[in-house]
């Protein structure tokens, strides 16, 4: 295979990546709001906790955006 | 199709030189785009405190904003840093406003009039720089307050003897990956929106260009489309300037209370 082929489907792979990260960030929201729809009361406490969870889920489709960039512009 | 000029999404994020400045040791140090919009961002946050500074008894809109902001920061490092956390509340403050001002002045849509902005968080050189700065903090703190006892931070409370030093090998990578990831997600979070609201306007001008029927059927949806990826580019700047500062008050909390 070409090698500027094969970078270019590297980089489409690497999409995956973020569709993963939709899911991981999707469900830190998701299972948030199951939890505070059950308990209003305790919900305001847990933003700081959510918006941690959603920062380390979201960091690694951040990363797959990373390896595709890197693909198509450096290597 | 139409042979319509190719768009590329990365020219945005090139580093011009306004003035060619001076050298040192052979290295130019110029005055570039970058650094005027980081004396811009400046600029507008001073302008924005010293409004809402008058201290009035009954305060008046401005000033509800700012203490608003002042207020949200201090209860953030409240929650987060807990006891002897007020004096990185300026820091932290700072930290905050400059990174919001950044990325909101970034999207601002001012290549209407000719000045194109630049957001100079979305690159690596300015976030990893600030990333270093919330690292040190960590480490000067955390070595002058407990001394060599600040690497019981990599064994956690109730570790089973044998399994201490692959524990410890463990924490400790991932403790020198934090400044990456706090740099890192910043900027690819900036970067990454800004190529693709980039890559959407490409859609609507080179459907448009190619005729009535491309137009229509993609250049409206994509512009559709567009407008709301701006709400949301607007609320990604707001939340990726409350993490950077909510995981820098979560590290400093490590290196002052250790657990």
């Amino acid at each position: 295979m070409d090698a500027e082929a094969a970078k270019l489907i590297g980089a489409g792979v690497a999409a995956i990546g973020a569709g993963m990260a939709a899911i991981g960030v999707g469900n830190v929201f998701g299972s948030f709001l199951e939890g505070a729809l059950r308990n209003p009361g305790a919900a305001d406490g847990q933003q700081g906790r959510l918006f941690i969870g959603f920062a380390a889920a979201e960091l690694l489709g951040l990363l797959a955006f990373v390896v595709a960039m890197i693909l198509i512009f450096v290597a | 199709m139409a042979d319509s000029g190719k768009i590329d999404p990365m020219h945005q994020f090139t580093v011009q030189t306004i003035w060619d400045g001076f050298s040192i040791g052979g290295h130019q140090i110029a005055f570039t785009n970058s650094a005027l919009w980081m004396l811009i961002t400046v600029v507008v946050l001073w302008l924005f405190m010293m409004g809402g500074m008058r201290q009035a008894v009954v305060p008046g809109r401005w000033q509800m904003l700012v203490e608003n902001f002042t207020g949200f920061v201090t209860k953030l490092v409240d929650e987060n840093i807990g006891k002897g956390g007020r004096k990185y509340v300026p820091y932290i403050f700072s930290l905050f406003m400059f990174i919001l001002f950044a990325n909101i002045l970034g999207l601002l849509p001012l290549g209407l009039v000719g000045i194109h902005p630049f957001t100079f968080t979305s690159h690596f050189t300015i976030t990893g720089v600030l990333a270093i700065m919330s690292f040190s903090i960590v480490l000067i703190v955390g070595f002058w307050k407990h001394g060599l006892h600040f690497f019981s931070l990599f064994v956690p409370h109730g570790t089973p003897v044998p399994m201490i030093p692959l524990i410890f090998l463990i924490e400790l990578v991932s403790f020198l990956f934090r400044p990456f990831s706090l740099g890192l997600r910043l900027f690819v979070a900036m970067t990454a929106g800004h190529v693709l609201l980039e890559v959407l306007s490409g859609f609507v001008i080179n459907s448009t260009n190619a005729g009535a029927v491309y137009g229509i059927g993609i250049g409206i949806p994509s512009f559709a489309l567009m407008i709301a990826i701006c709400a949301l580019e607007v609320l990604v700047a707001a939340i990726q300037a409350y993490v950077f500062a909510l995981l820098t008050s979560l590290y400093i909390h490590d290196a002052e209370h250790l657990h």
